[in-house]
């Protein structure tokens, strides 16, 4: 029959075809965005003219006015605002980066303790991990800034060990000071590090073909660790020391690592490490019995196991969420912000309330973590996809 | 058969004890921390280390700590350990702040129901559980508002009535479409909407262009009047509509509509009505209640706002799926604290000139959007470990987009996701102490504001009050992160190796 | 008109959450809503400070006392809201305060770019430092190499930036956010000095356990006029706040206290009938107070209520108290002070 016949398909009334309600949502959701977007400006230039402010970036150059305890840059109080925040940010980037290095060695070391068969080892471990993290960590900081200054003698009575002067003023070390022919020092480094990538090569193309293994990793360390030594000794050794003095009121002279600095790195390595473990814990743990019982029916030995078939495929599952414990990191190291070190957020702070440029200070803070983030998780996707199992 | 052959025993062989070095205390010591040379070695120096800091710590908080007294005098004792007076004469203040005492009441009843209506919610074994989850997201935190604060809100009372009548009136003139289907729908609701758009345009021409036409009674505008007519005419349609159909589907929808509306007059009557409470502002509110109030507020307004977005990443319509990544991406990107100065330094240039929030409701509105994208990255987990073959089986059964998230996807995804649900409680409660850095005060940073009491100045008060605060906030999050825990293992039934 | 349309949906939400709505006038407003928001320090002893039972006490707290008294007739129809360094101006900006009464310098960039106005300068002030006086420091001269433990987003960390570099001397800043920070840390041996307005290290120095152990240092390195600020445009209350302060000046010149305005209202004396509202001579009101939106009585209601500006001095921060500040510059400028009221006439 006819109904039967007709192969058209059938006419779809318009509000039921996906598209169409699509593109309906869709122009809902971009009015609504715009008009709320409109609002939001129409607010923030009344705002802004009621109360005879501008928006602008204007404030850069403004001579700032301040001084700032910890710099990596040239500053003084008669260098702009701009200086002001670009020091926050390598105070930023210092902080994460030593914090990314104690908390990756604190984490794996307490990762693998709680693995430990011994029993009271993992114990410790345990409560390690479960005390740290659930203390947040803006209490911690404080508990660490007490536990870092009250304890510690002042500056006339600082523990001295070798020429490093341990106080409530933070840490005095000796600078060395290079002169001279002191580059031979750093192409001594340049060297070193070629020569250990050479090495690597080397090593693996004759393991390839002999089978026979070379130490790689302890020689080209000691290469990379020695050859700019042998540099300088070969320049005459151009390096002179500036040792810490003590002045009518602290130690001045060499090189000062304050203690916000000490207290946010303990606190920010131990908290971060608390996380880090369970990562690696977890990482182990998933690498799959059978693997390793393979590897021992192979005949090799426990260490071997370890190094070549456990760790590169916990590896895999360790380094995505470990990257994301690294931003954490950086991220928390915003909290600086409450016991005086002067990172981003900190002198951001300051700045915004000198000037009271309040959406460009935020705009600032907000491009700076977003642009870090965005590392990261580019790192990460780039680092997937390089590991991600090749499949039959 | 011949069974007594003679190399074949007739009974079982005697069971011998295993070796005493394999079983047995002794057995678990040798195994557990004695095994070899150096593991043995490991074990003692990690018992001596064990050692020294509990009998540090017992002795600090325990033995050598003062218990009674009256100021700083009992502790300046050379020697002396933890402070507890201190602790005793601030406790009360740690837990409400500045909220006046004998106001205080209120904050215990808030206390006490949250935990009434939430200890059965997780207890997997108890029913009611959707009737529960609705109290605790919807009634309560209205019954914590108007305690807390004393109700009695100044607002646009009749004007909001006004808008929900209008709304309601609205939505019923497009009911007989959700009942009949779009097709049938349209022509039985045909004239009412033509009423309901009649109104609404009157309303926009004297709204936005001023047109008004004659008055008719004192002091009302005859428009205004006009339109609410005409708009309640067009609800009244829709509704009889759906009554003279008399179909079985029309009954949801009604009482859907009904409660709706009348949920939102009687939201707004509660928010409007004298209690005879006493006003109490923000800025008098302190310790573990702000800290309650900024985490539970965080999390019950990030759930929704939560599922919403990770629905909205996943969406094949790419401007809800890229406004929802960026969303998600930006609050995630940057840290809380900068989320916090921003809403308490920027916020206030972005509201209409004249209205304003107290700053603890400006603080409150920076950790919900914050904690809206780390929920929805909660959820979206969830969302994904469901197999596509649930969709598409519920594709293939006709079920409508809302459907097959509301009755198929979200219920299984959200009880997978429950443990990620109470991990980001235990990081947003961790979190609320940041809220110090922009002035509120929160269970630290009262604890912190009592250091500068000059009564109770000595070396010990700083170290006793920090240990008292790591220690309530450890009890609350080790507990939530004991539960989460739990419930994973009860989720995990039959996945064991 | 687009505009309005789309403020609606959005003005439909926001109302609902706290429309606390600043209209037209902040007068207005706070005769509506019955109480003066004033933004207070979170503790400053003699200034504005707490006790145990949330009543707060000090010189800025009395002076929006003053204000409420003018308005309402009742010192207690006031509402404190306690506010860091940091957050104090955008707490005014955004109509949170209709005050600001916090130990506020008066400077030209904040009177100018802020959209803030100062009302007046209710005590003159400048920034000092404090040692330990086992240090054996007698002047700020002999600070160089020292570290200076001080509050960010404030003056005080431009101006100590400004007297060592104009001494030739170096230092280190350590700069904190609060000053609970900044006087723990000092306390725990972080630096050596703690500087701020002289006055805050006299209340401040109250806190230590140990107050003789640390001495203030002669030199005031700045000018630090205090006083109490207001939103810009808003003239109004600009007036009644600045007028306040000075009637309060007024009435200690003219010697009326809380103790004898009623005798004064009798005065023959005209100045006195001015300032306290006396009708004229033909029996119609001088208008004085209606002429600022107040009632003609307004400075009698202030001084009943908080006393003339050296009561208010004597009783939070002068030689009685624990901080035992002399008046020195706060003095009235007849008796060698900088305190000086255009006369009401």
């Amino acid at each position: 029959m006819s109904a039967f016949d007709d192969t058209r398909t059938p006419r779809v009334p318009f509000w039921n075809d996906p598209r169409t309600r699509s593109i309906a949502v869709q122009l809902i959701m971009v009015v609504a965005l715009v008009a709320v977007g409109y609002e939001l400006y129409v607010n923030a230039s009344a705002n802004l003219a009621k109360l005879g402010k501008t928006f602008g970036f204007d404030f850069w150059d403004k001579s700032a006015g301040f001084d700032i305890s910890q710099s990596l840059i040239p500053y003084t109080s008669s260098s702009s605002y701009g200086t002001a925040i670009i020091v926050g940010f390598w105070n930023t980037l210092l902080i994460a980066c030593f914090g990314i290095l104690f908390a990756t060695l604190i984490g794996f070391t307490v990762g693998i303790m709680r693995l430990s068969k011994n029993w009271l080892i993992s114990r410790i471990a345990t409560v390690y991990v479960e005390t740290i993290r659930n203390i947040p960590l803006l209490l911690q900081i404080f508990i660490w800034y007490g536990a870092v200054l009250k304890p510690l003698p002042g500056p006339k009575q600082a523990l001295n060990v070798g020429g490093f002067y341990l106080s409530n003023r933070g840490l005095n070390m000796p600078a060395p000071i290079f002169e001279g022919a002191a580059w031979m020092g750093l192409a001594g480094l340049v060297g070193g590090i070629v020569g250990a990538i050479l090495l690597r090569r080397w090593a693996r193309a004759r393991q390839l073909a002999t089978g026979e293994a070379f130490p790689y990793i302890s020689v080209g360390f000691a290469l990379i660790v020695f050859m700019p030594f042998l540099g300088l000794l070969l320049a005459g050794w151009p390096v002179t020391w500036d040792v810490p003095v003590l002045g009518a009121f602290q130690l001045s002279g060499g090189v000062t690592v304050n203690p916000e600095f000490i207290a946010l790195l303990i606190a920010l390595s131990v908290y971060t490490a608390s996380f880090i473990a369970e990562i690696v814990r977890a990482g182990i743990q998933a690498v799959s019995h059978g693997q390793t019982e393979a590897a021992g029916a192979l005949g090799l030995r426990q260490s071997s196991i370890t190094r070549l078939v456990t760790i590169p495929q916990a590896m895999r599952i360790i380094i995505p969420p470990l990257a994301s414990q690294y931003l954490n990191l950086t991220k928390n190291s915003s909290l600086a912000v409450a016991i005086a070190y002067p990172d981003l957020v900190a002198m951001g702070g300051t700045v915004l309330n000198q000037t009271g440029k309040a959406i460009e200070i935020v705009l600032i803070w907000m491009i700076v973590y977003l642009s870090l983030s965005l590392l990261t998780s580019s790192f990460m996707n780039w680092y997937n996809s390089r590991m991600k199992l090749v499949e039959r | 058969m011949d069974h007594s052959l003679a190399y074949v025993r007739t009974e079982d062989a005697p069971i011998l004890k295993p070796p005493a070095n394999l079983v047995g205390v002794r057995g678990w010591i040798m195994a557990n921390l004695f095994p070899n040379w150096s593991n043995s070695i490991l074990t003692i120096l990690a018992a001596l280390f064990a050692y020294w800091v509990l009998s540090n710590v017992l002795g600090w908080a325990l033995f050598r700590a003062t218990w009674t007294g009256e100021s700083r005098d009992a502790c300046v004792v050379e020697g002396a350990g933890a402070c507890w007076p201190f602790v005793q004469a601030k406790f009360a203040q740690w837990i409400y702040g500045f909220y006046p005492i004998d106001q205080r009441w209120r904050v215990n009843v808030c206390f006490f129901v949250g935990a009434a209506a939430l200890i059965p919610l997780l207890m997997p074994s108890l029913p009611y559980k959707k009737w529960n989850a609705l109290f605790l997201l919807f009634a309560f935190p209205l019954l914590a508002l108007i305690l807390l604060t004393g109700g009695h809100f100044s607002f646009g009372f009749g004007a909001f009535i006004s808008f929900v009548v209008q709304f309601l009136a609205i939505v019923a003139a497009f009911l007989p479409l959700s009942v009949f289907g779009i097709e049938n729908g349209i022509k039985s609701a045909k004239p009412g909407l033509i009423l309901v758009a009649v109104g609404l345009v009157l309303r926009v021409l004297s709204y936005a262009l001023g047109f008004e036409l004659p008055a008719i009674f004192d002091g009302v505008s005859t428009t205004y009047l006009m339109a609410l007519l005409l708009m309640l005419a067009g609800g009244a349609w829709g509704i009889l509509q759906i009554f003279g159909a008399g179909n079985q589907a029309s009954r949801p929808v009604l009482r859907a509509w009904l409660f709706g509306g009348a949920g939102l007059c009687l939201v707004a009557v509660l928010l409007k009505w004298d209690f005879g409470l006493e006003y109490v502002e923000t800025s008098q509110w302190g310790g573990l209640l702000v800290t309650l109030v900024v985490a539970v507020t965080g999390i019950v307004f990030s759930l929704p706002v939560g599922i919403l977005l990770a629905l909205g990443r996943r969406s094949d319509m790419p401007i809800v799926k890229y406004f929802s990544i960026g969303f998600i991406e930006i609050w995630r990107g940057v840290p809380l604290i900068t989320v916090l100065f921003m809403a308490s330094y920027m916020l206030p240039l972005f509201l209409p000139p004249g209205t304003n929030f107290d700053k603890l409701t400006r603080v409150l509105i920076g950790i919900a959007l914050f904690s809206s994208a780390y929920m929805a990255e909660v959820v979206r987990g969830g969302l994904q470990a469901i197999p596509k073959g649930q969709i598409e089986a519920a594709q293939a059964l006709g079920l409508p987009y809302w459907n097959t998230m509301n009755l198929i996807v979200l219920p299984q995804a959200l009880r997978i996701v429950i443990p990620g649900i109470v991990n980001s409680f235990i990081s947003l409660f961790k979190d609320t102490t940041l809220v110090t850095v922009v002035g509120l005060y929160d269970l630290m940073g009262i604890v912190i504001a009592g250091f500068a009491d000059a009564k109770w100045a000595s070396a010990q008060t700083a170290p006793t009050g920090y240990f008292t605060a790591a220690l309530l906030f450890w009890v609350f999050c080790f507990g939530m992160s004991r539960y989460s825990q739990y419930v994973e293992r009860r989720l995990n039934t039959g996945h064991k190796r | 008109m687009k505009r309005k349309l789309m403020g609606w949906a959005f003005a439909a939400t926001t109302s609902l959450i706290a429309a606390t709505a600043a209209t037209a006038g902040t007068l207005d407003d706070v005769k509506a809503k019955g109480f003066v928001q004033c933004g207070v320090s979170q503790g400053l002893i003699g200034f504005s400070n707490p006790d145990e039972q949330n009543n707060w006490t000090g010189l800025d707290v009395d002076f929006c006392r003053a204000v409420a008294a003018a308005v309402f007739n009742d010192p207690q129809k006031v509402k404190f809201t306690p506010l860091t360094a940091k957050d104090r101006f955008t707490a005014l900006q955004s109509g949170e305060v209709d005050i600001l009464s916090r130990n506020t310098t008066w400077t030209m960039g904040r009177d100018t770019s802020l959209g803030l106005k100062f009302a007046g300068v209710t005590y003159y002030d400048g920034q000092g430092f404090m040692v330990k006086s086992s240090l054996g420091v007698d002047s700020a001269l002999k600070l160089s190499g020292a570290a200076v433990c001080t509050q960010t987003g404030t003056t005080t960390e431009l101006n100590l930036a400004d007297y060592f570099k104009s001494n030739n001397m170096d230092y280190k800043v350590v700069a904190f956010e609060k000053n609970e920070e900044v006087l723990a840390a000092y306390q725990d041996g972080r630096c050596d000095v703690f500087t701020t307005d002289q006055s805050g290290l006299y209340a401040d120095k109250l806190k230590f356990a140990t107050p003789d152990e640390h001495v203030v240092l002669p030199e005031i390195i700045s000018k630090e006029p205090l006083g109490p600020v207001v939103r810009q445009g808003d003239d109004a209350w600009f007036n009644v706040v600045k007028w306040t302060y000075f009637a309060l000046l007024n009435s200690e010149e003219l010697g009326v206290t809380t103790a004898n305005v009623g005798e004064m209202m009798t005065s023959a004396n005209p100045e006195i009938q001015r300032l306290l509202g006396a009708k004229n001579a033909d029996g119609t009101a001088a208008g004085f107070g209606t002429g600022i939106g107040l009632s003609e009585e307004w400075v009698v209601q202030i001084i009943k209520a908080v006393g003339n500006y050296g009561e208010i001095f004597e009783r939070n921060v002068g030689l009685n108290t624990p901080l035992k500040i002399a008046r020195g510059k706060n003095a009235l400028w007849t008796a060698g002070g900088l305190q000086y009221a255009p006369p009401i006439r």
